[in-house]
């Protein structure tokens, strides 16, 4: 049952082939014996998944069930649960508690799925390989030396591990993309404003969202659907009406203009990975596409714009955790500053400082113009570039990330190498576009295979036309049907 | 050495609004604590900002009654720092693009003589919460009810030259925002707040002082109080050889002194940057004619109006125009009684304000309603009572809660006017006295009061004065 | 770009971190590679370039009606909290 799609989930439940119950049961059952070695939940609600389940039986049975009823989904630790704990990867939020739903929880609760869990995720979403979380890192079931990618690394691993058939994440500067690209799974991050940010943890405002964490783009569809649409409590929102993402998905490819984005296989790119994505973009030809090369020609400052940008926005955001009113308190504070500072000492980890004070340094008296105000002007030269290029094109194409899964520890010596893994995904960010990763492919690393993705930008709001390119190319190829082994 | 002082006011007006300026809690003053704070004031993690557009109405209000520019596109900065009474660790406040800029009001000055402020811009910001000491050891309590209460910031031009002139723009502010049902102007309860900025220099110098910025002033009295005191320690500072110090002081009632704040003395820098959770915030033409078309009468207009068409002085109708509530009381009074101005405004800022001040009533509460005083008025006017006895009979009217007719009639104060009857009465107190009247007769015209004031008691208060004037004329002249 | 020892205390204060003797070279080296990082963006021709601060251009900021829409939460609230007493939120104490 663990290996069902979403898809194939509702159409069990539908067809009383098994109960949202028995597959809850049978889930959970598996995240206690194999979760621990990969480390992807913080929190197992294993209550809470099956009054959720009975729920969703009963609402089945009175034939009141919609696409999602019964379906069990984890959710990043970063989206506030009523009543369950939400740590955000972090001691500062080791106990907290979180008093209300975030609106990405509430909308798929109330299309029925079940709770299993909180994932396991990046503090504060700062990284790219789950490694800086307080409770751990996580282990990526293609090679528990490795990495699983982050800052949704824990929704990455549920999901890859056959777990959790589908998670949210967040994507601020790739966190739901690459893990998905190292862990074998299609992972969106919608257009900013999609999705409503209420309830999400803020890392930094202007660029985060929400997005899905799923085995296909069939999967993907069904649950950006569920999830995005306007929310008065959300400024940043759109009010726009939501498509019908699974609907889309057959549209055929025919006529489709792809720019492959020439700034991305540069001479950071694995070349194994390069070879993969060409051979994808070669598929997608062979089914009706029309292919040409694009330049981003400000791309390559995407990297330094965003840890301008990033770090910036955190450091603001991240100044309520001071221990007056939740999270970690100091012990026996002597003053009010001492109180500041060792709570946000202790309860912050060494990256999120690091952001902190970057972002403190770029917004300071003197530094403003230079780094900040510079930064924002970048973005938007980044911004126009891709909107040159979708004057011409209808997609733009490339590798996810440079590397396949690296080994934990690997690259965590220097923050500029961690912060190079997240060189393709960025720009995406910066502009504001939906992307998504997609599988292509496996390159080998001693005695592992280990998986890659391709990635496809489109312009504001073009998710159905993304997730149908991703689904035609899933209907042809099995790569993201393949499981980790001991995982199947 | 002759000095000149120079003032700057910032003026933090909590607008009127039922919620707050990003989230829908409560604004209502004086709840238990944090019972008015919801998650989005508390700051928790998750949350957002959404804007109260009430509040950009009344900013943009402001604007138009100030004369000053509505800026059609104007943005939400975050102020960095750290204080227990501010949840996220930043205020969402406006910096560059502040929604208005370049504003003015005119004082009257006590010599008669107006003088213009400028006002330099007026932002919208949220409150912070509240930190209460007393009852604590080394421990303060945080109450975050007015946390996200929306401010206006009002910052004029450094115009001012006296402490006089400063309380005068002060007024005229406070009154200004009540008029316009922005604020409600209550400074015991800290809606309208006042931070003076204060510097000195020598008469023929052109260049600033260093100034000092006393904060959070909240009666006027201590605002002229306070500037007088701060530019007396800057002259006895500078006189004596050294130079002030560019710091945040606060007043002390008690001593009538200012001292500096001890957590200010670190220089802040509060790493503006425009807050990514709002959107600019733009205002079409179709808003700014909607406010306009709802602005009143401001002050100055109906003041000018009461001098041009009723005559009344400058003084005059700058008291009764002081408050939008107490002006339309005198324009209903001198509307029911069909004119007579000059005698509505008498008694207005006569016995009307008198009774409001010794019973610590605002003009809303009035125990005698416009309606009611005009009533009175008019019976003084159609000399069914006097003006003396009509004074009588508004105390009554204030205490019993009755109108004057009633009471006139209770206590049978109709106004003698016939005269046969005053005849009477007067050849009766003739009769009684003539000692004075022979006196009178042979020249003492002082006494021709002593008849008077005899007639009077004689007939309870209650001769129509000019007709018994004119009979007793009359009568002790022989005829 | 290098960052000295106090421009790095200095910024760990405004951001209220507490830093500890043994890690401030740490940061020090960390934050200069970071800032020399970026450093990158001075070379970008931004001349007549509008900062971005939104990534949907044209969005502007919707207006809320003024309702009052909460009620009193305020212990379910504060169970967070690490220190309370008579609904208030307890601190060190503030000196004005």
């Amino acid at each position: 049952m663990h290996t069902l799609t979403v898809g194939e989930i509702a159409a069990g439940l539908a067809a009383r082939r098994f109960s949202s119950v028995e597959i809850t049961r049978h889930l959970l059952g598996r995240i206690e014996r194999l979760g621990a070695g990969l480390n992807a939940f913080v929190t197992v609600t294993a209550e809470r998944a099956l009054q959720d389940a009975r729920e969703a039986d009963a609402r089945l049975a009175r034939g009141e069930g919609g696409p999602l009823t019964g379906v069990p989904i984890a959710h990043k630790d970063i989206f506030c649960t009523d009543g369950i704990l939400t740590t955000c990867g972090s001691r500062m939020l080791g106990n907290f508690v979180a008093p209300y739903d975030a609106t990405v929880v509430a909308r798929w609760r109330s299309a029925g799925t079940v709770l299993l869990g909180k994932t396991n995720m990046d503090e504060f979403a700062m990284g790219s390989s789950n490694e800086t979380s307080f409770f751990g890192p996580v282990r990526n079931p293609w090679d528990p030396a490795r990495v699983p990618g982050g800052s949704s690394g824990g929704s990455a691993t549920a999901v890859a591990a056959r777990l959790a058939p589908a998670a949210s994440g967040t994507d601020t500067g790739g966190s739901i993309r690459q893990p998905a690209a190292l862990t074998n799974l299609t992972g969106l991050k919608p257009t900013y404003g999609r999705v409503s940010r209420y309830g999400m943890i803020a890392f930094a405002s202007s660029l985060d969202q929400a997005g899905v964490l799923a085995r296909s783009a069939e999967d993907a569809a069904r649950l950006l659907g569920a999830m995005a649409g306007f929310d008065p409590r959300d400024s940043t929102c759109v009010d726009s009406p939501v498509p019908d993402y699974h609907g889309a998905l057959a549209a055929p490819l025919e006529g489709l203009r792809i720019g492959v984005l020439r700034e991305f296989f540069d001479k950071g790119l694995d070349p194994r990975v390069g070879m993969l994505v060409r051979a994808a973009i070669a598929a997608l030809e062979e089914r009706g596409a029309s292919v040409r090369e694009v330049s981003l020609p400000h791309l390559p400052l995407s990297v330094p714009t965003y840890y301008v940008v990033a770090p910036a926005e955190c450091s603001s955001n991240l100044s309520r955790f001071d221990g007056a009113r939740f999270g970690h308190r100091c012990e026996k504070p002597r003053d009010l500053l001492d109180m500041y500072e060792r709570s946000r000492g202790e309860g912050f980890g060494d990256e999120v400082k690091r952001r902190i004070m970057t972002g403190t340094y770029v917004l300071s008296a003197g530094y403003y113009d230079a780094y900040y105000l510079k930064a924002q002007k970048v973005r938007q030269l980044i911004a126009g570039d891709f909107a040159r290029a979708f004057a011409e094109v209808d997609v733009v194409i490339g590798p996810t990330t440079p590397t396949a899964a690296f080994e934990l520890g690997a690259k965590t010596s220097d923050p500029i190498t961690m912060y190079l893994n997240d060189i393709y995904t960025i720009g995406a960010n910066l502009a504001g576009l939906p992307a998504v990763s997609v599988p292509c492919g496996f390159v080998r690393e001693g005695d592992r295979e280990l998986p890659t993705g391709l990635q496809l930008i489109g312009p504001h709001f073009s998710e159905a036309r993304l997730l149908g390119i991703a689904h035609q190319y899933q209907v042809q190829t099995s790569w993201h049907r393949r499981m980790p082994p001991g995982y199947e | 050495m002759e000095w000149e002082t120079v003032i700057g006011l910032e003026i933090h007006a909590q607008l009127a609004t039922r919620s707050k300026i990003f989230s829908a809690s409560s604004t209502a003053y004086g709840a238990a604590p944090n019972t008015q704070a919801n998650l989005v004031d508390l700051g928790y993690p998750g949350v957002l900002p959404v804007l109260n557009g009430a509040a950009v109405r009344m900013a943009v209000r402001f604007g138009l009654a100030t004369g000053a520019t509505v800026r059609r596109r104007s943005i939400f900065a975050r102020k960095n720092y750290f204080y227990p009474d501010l949840p996220k660790g930043y205020q969402i406040s406006q910096y560059e693009l502040p929604i208005v800029e370049d504003g003015s009001l005119d004082i009257l000055l006590e010599d008669g003589s107006r003088k213009t402020i400028g006002i330099t811009r007026a932002h919208l910001e949220e409150d912070a919460g509240k930190s209460l000491h007393e009852g604590f050891q080394g421990i303060s309590g945080i109450d975050l009810n007015r946390a996200g209460t929306p401010l206006l910031e009002i910052v004029s031009e450094p115009d001012m030259r006296s402490a006089r002139e400063a309380i005068a723009y002060m007024k005229k502010v406070h009154t200004l925002v009540r008029y316009l049902g922005i604020c409600d102007g209550n400074m015991q309860e800290g809606s309208f707040r006042c931070d003076a900025n204060v510097s000195v220099r020598p008469r023929v110098q052109a260049a600033l002082g260093t100034r000092a910025e006393i904060k959070n002033l909240n009666s006027f009295r201590f605002v002229e109080r306070a500037i007088n005191h701060e530019v007396v320690r800057q002259i006895g500072v500078l006189e004596s050889g050294g130079s002030v110090v560019q710091e945040t002081r606060l007043y002390d009632p008690d001593r009538n002194e200012t001292r500096a704040m001890r957590s200010k003395e670190e220089a802040n820098d509060y790493r503006y940057f425009p807050d990514p959770d709002l959107l600019p915030l733009v205002i079409d033409d179709a808003l700014i004619e909607e406010v306009r078309g709802t602005l009143p009468e401001l002050p100055d207009e109906k003041a000018a109006r009461y001098c041009r068409d009723f005559e009344l002085s400058a003084y005059d109708a700058g008291v009764l125009t002081a408050s939008r509530d107490l002006a339309m009381y005198f324009e209903t009074v001198v509307e029911r009684l069909g004119g007579q101005p000059k005698l509505a405004a008498n008694w207005v800022m006569g016995e009307l304000s008198g009774a409001l001040n010794r019973d610590g009533l605002e003009v809303e509460a009035s125990r005698v309603p416009a309606t009611a005083l005009a009533g009175l008025l008019a019976r003084i006017g159609d000399d069914t009572i006097s003006g003396k006895l009509a004074k009588e009979v508004f105390e009554a009217m204030w205490s019993e809660n009755r109108g004057a007719d009633e009471i006139i009639d209770a206590r049978g104060l109709r106004q003698i006017t016939d005269t046969g009857a005053i005849e009477q009465a007067i050849d009766a107190i003739m009769a009684a006295n003539p000692k004075q009247l022979a006196e009178y007769r042979s020249g003492k015209d002082k006494l021709f009061g002593f008849f008077v004031g005899q007639v009077m008691k004689a007939t309870q208060g209650k001769a129509n004065p000019a007709q018994l004037n004119e009979l007793l004329k009359r009568k002790l002249g022989g005829a | 770009m290098s960052l000295t020892r106090a421009q790095v205390e200095g910024i760990a204060r405004l951001a209220r971190l507490q830093i500890t003797e043994e890690q401030l070279p740490v940061y020090v080296d960390s934050l200069s590679r970071i800032i020399d990082f970026v450093e990158q963006l001075s070379a970008a021709k931004t001349d007549d370039v509008e900062p971005m601060a939104h990534p949907l251009a044209g969005q502007v900021q919707r207006l809320r009606a003024d309702e009052v829409r909460e009620t009193d939460q305020h212990e379910k609230y504060q169970r967070n909290a690490p220190s309370v007493a008579a609904g208030l939120y307890l601190v060190p104490k503030v000196i004005e």
